[in-house]
């Protein structure tokens, strides 16, 4: 299956989580922030989250700013 | 030097630094040092996966600086709203310096989504520092919705030019009922000292400081002129005159 990951399109494993995905690319779930389709999902809510084929993540941190 | 109050909460410095175009973390954090800021802003940028990076967080200490994520890169209201939630989301007090600046060449902020979206993030619970153009009846405006601060600018963001819009700034600190914080355009501490001996309750700088030659001693400096401005200010000003008021005695005896 394919979602957009960051406005580009990636290939899943079909019923990957966003944790299992997060793992994958080596990133720390306390120094992101998920939203899933829009919706921002809890830390604690992100193993339990299955993506499906279309989905749009969009994963998030903090750089500097002013 | 008499202390900061925004919602409630009390800051001994009133200068606030911005952490971006810094040349490393290092640089920053001498910079954040230097100035002796308690308030420092931050940005929300998608994580790039293929060039990963450290965080910046774990540079900054969070039982010593409160952090300010802001929400630049917004284009409207909507956008906006989205960054202060995701903020919020991960795991920063509720504040948000809000930033809607849909121009990407002058990145003046866009007064009616800026004021839209304080509405919606005032009533979510969030305490809302929203950055405006020097406009008086917006600053208003943002005030009755419920702002913790008005964020006005001295000139376009990381132009250096000091406090071009002064006359209308001094408007807005004679209106405001909320702390008035210049940001944007500040590039010298003596544009720092200007805007707080004018009566400004806090100045936001970040470009001055990231592009100095040594960004801590460029902190420090600000820190002076704040310090500077806001002591001028308290102690009160003489008022400017067109005609020479002597500072000597004018009875002499050169001349009969």
């Amino acid at each position: 299956m394919d979602i957009i990951f960051n406005g580009k399109p990636r290939e899943l494993k079909a019923g990957t989580s966003i944790q299992e995905l997060l793992d994958q690319l080596r990133l720390d779930c306390l120094q992101v922030v998920v939203e899933h389709n829009q919706n921002i999902i809890p830390r604690q809510r992100l193993a339990e989250t299955v993506l499906e084929d279309g989905d749009v993540l969009e994963v998030i941190h903090f750089v500097g700013g002013g | 030097m008499d202390q900061l109050i925004i919602a409630d909460r009390s800051f001994k410095s009133r200068l606030m630094v911005g952490t971006g175009k810094f040349a490393s973390n290092e640089a920053m954090v001498a910079a954040m040092e230097g100035s002796g800021s308690e308030i420092v802003t931050v940005a929300l940028r998608r994580v790039d996966v293929d060039n990963p990076r450290d965080s910046m967080l774990e540079h900054i200490d969070p039982a010593r600086y409160l952090l300010l994520p802001n929400t630049s890169g917004a284009r409207d209201a909507e956008e906006a709203i989205r960054l202060a939630r995701i903020a919020r989301a991960a795991g920063c007090d509720p504040w948000v310096k809000l930033e809607v600046t849909p121009d990407p060449y002058y990145l003046l902020p866009d007064p009616i989504e800026t004021l839209k979206a304080a509405e919606v993030l005032v009533k979510e619970g969030f305490i809302v520092l929203p950055y405006i153009n020097a406009d008086p009846v917006l600053a208003k405006h943002l005030q009755e919705a419920g702002t913790a601060t008005v964020m006005p600018l001295g000139a376009p963001i990381g132009t250096n030019k000091g406090v071009r819009t002064r006359d209308n700034i001094a408007i807005i600190i004679e209106q405001a009922n909320v702390p008035v914080v210049v940001d944007a355009g500040l590039g010298a501490p003596s544009h720092a000292a200007e805007a707080m001996e004018m009566g400004a309750d806090a100045v936001l700088v970040n470009t001055a400081l990231a592009v100095a030659r040594d960004p801590g001693a460029m902190g420090a400096a600000f820190k002076k002129g704040v310090e500077a401005g806001r002591e001028a200010y308290l102690a009160g000003l003489g008022k400017q005159q067109d005609k020479a008021q002597a500072s000597s005695p004018l009875t002499g005896f050169l001349r009969k």
